[in-house]
Order: structure tokens, then C-alpha cells, then sequence
């Protein structure tokens, strides 16, 4: 039996992991397909945090706790790395990144679902769970 | 110029359904029957601001960034239902907060639709 993440507030958290992985993608998406030359590496860490929120919608909603734990660590450090380096050098980001700012342009939402995907991971966390390998 | 009344409308909407919604998250129940129709309510006005930017658009409209609008239109039709689809899922108070976050968002999304509706931005 392994650890259910898809009940209760983890059904909240697929649902706005879900919004975000829609929101962010579709940006990223509109964004590289008609003005990519504009801000590539903004764009590009756009198109990589919606990866990240739908791996990490489907490894909650799956279940998958590894994969869940990655994925919330890789967001939670995405959005502090790129938030500090947005501050720190403006220059290098002339297009918006849902990280920049720490999400302020998503109300900082951004910088919040990380820390609540993890303390909800970690409070499933109490009973041993088998590796969560399967389909 | 986006009609501005049918905005607020459901702005205002959007926000007294979240905070009706707020109220079973607290008392830790499940919604009833009141915060289902209330969000048919909402849905109905976030359908006529669907058909009206639908109108927009088919009188020969063409917003400056015209995909993104149209993304923010179909985001804006299907945040509501889905929303209570994941709520039904979950007939406790954290379905509850799944429809209230549902709710606020619609308010949110009717400010980016305002915001590209007739362009430059």
C-alpha cells in the first residue's frame, strides 16, 4: 500500500498545480512560438517550470512520491534561484519568467506551492512506504 | 472597449462565491447544495463573458496579442467546471477550498481578459 498524495489537501494541490502546469505552459508555449528571439533564456526557464508543474500535477495525482519530492525541491530552488538572480542582475531577464521576482507576477503563488507540496509530502511521510515504482 | 459591467459582474461574483465557499473550509464541511448553485450562478455570468468575447471576436476584432486572449477566454470557461469536478471528488472541506480557489481565480483571469481585450498591452 503505498502513500496515497491525491486526497484531501492533496486534491487541492493537483488542482492548482494543475492551473499552474495549464498557465505556464500555454505562456511558455505562446511565448517561444512567437517571439523566442526576444528573452530565449527567459523563455526557456518558463518552458522549464511548466514541465515541472505538470510532472509534478501527475506525480501527485499518481501518487508517485519521489517524483513529487523532486519535482516540489527542483521548484522551490528554481523559484529562489531565478527570484535572487531576477533582483540581483535585472539585465538577464528582460522578459518575465513565472519565477521572476519570486512569481510576484503570479502572486507569489509560485514561491508558496512548493513549500506546501512539501510539507504536505512530508507529512504523508509518517508511515514507510514501498518504492513507488509502479504505473 | 470590453463591457465593463459584465466584468465587474463577474468579478464581484467570482469573489462572493469564494467567500461562501471560504465558509465550509472553516467550519471543516463538505459544500451543499447552496455553494453548487451559487457557483452555477458564477458559471452563467462567466458564460455570457465568454459569449461576449466570443462576439468580440467574430465582429473582426483582433486583440494585439490575439492567441493569449483567446487562451485566457477558453482558460476562463473551464476554470469554474473543473473545479467542480475535483470538488466532487472530494466531498470535504478541502473540496470546499478546491471551489474557492476556483472562484478567486475567475476574477483574476476577467482582469487579463479586460487588460487584452481590445489590445495594446
Amino acid at each position: 500500500m503505498r502513500e496515497a498524495l491525491n486526497t484531501g489537501p492533496g486534491r487541492v494541490l493537483i488542482g492548482v498545480y494543475g492551473l499552474f502546469a495549464l498557465a505556464a505552459g500555454a505562456r511558455a508555449g505562446v511565448q517561444i512560438g512567437t517571439q523566442f528571439s526576444e528573452a530565449p533564456l527567459a523563455y526557456l526557464l518558463s518552458a522549464l517550470a511548466a514541465a515541472v508543474y505538470v510532472v509534478a500535477t501527475v506525480a501527485l495525482a499518481r501518487s508517485y512520491r519521489r517524483l513529487a519530492l523532486v519535482c516540489c525541491s527542483v521548484e522551490l530552488l528554481g523559484v529562489l534561484a531565478i527570484g535572487t538572480a531576477s533582483l540581483v542582475d535585472p539585465g538577464a531577464f528582460p522578459k518575465a519568467t513565472v519565477w521572476s521576482l519570486y512569481g510576484i507576477g503570479y502572486g507569489f503563488v509560485p514561491l508558496v506551492l512548493p513549500i506546501l507540496g512539501l510539507l504536505w509530502l512530508r507529512g504523508r511521510a509518517g508511515r514507510r512506504t514501498p518504492d513507488s515504482t509502479r504505473a | 472597449m470590453p463591457p465593463h459591467w459584465l466584468g465587474t459582474a463577474v468579478t464581484i461574483a467570482g469573489l462572493l462565491v469564494a467567500v461562501w465557499c471560504l465558509v465550509p473550509v472553516l467550519r471543516d464541511r463538505a459544500v451543499d447544495a447552496s455553494h453548487w448553485a451559487a457557483l452555477g450562478i458564477l458559471q452563467a455570468l462567466v458564460t455570457a463573458e465568454v459569449v461576449a468575447a466570443i462576439v468580440h471576436l467574430a465582429r473582426g476584432a483582433h486583440p494585439h496579442q490575439y492567441v493569449t486572449f483567446i487562451g485566457y477566454v477558453v482558460a476562463l470557461f473551464l476554470v469554474p467546471p473543473l473545479a467542480m469536478l475535483l470538488a466532487r471528488l472530494e466531498p470535504t472541506r478541502w473540496g470546499a477550498l478546491i471551489v474557492t480557489v476556483g472562484a478567486v481565480v475567475v476574477p483574476v483571469l476577467i482582469l487579463r481578459v479586460n487588460q487584452l481585450w481590445s489590445g495594446g498591452a
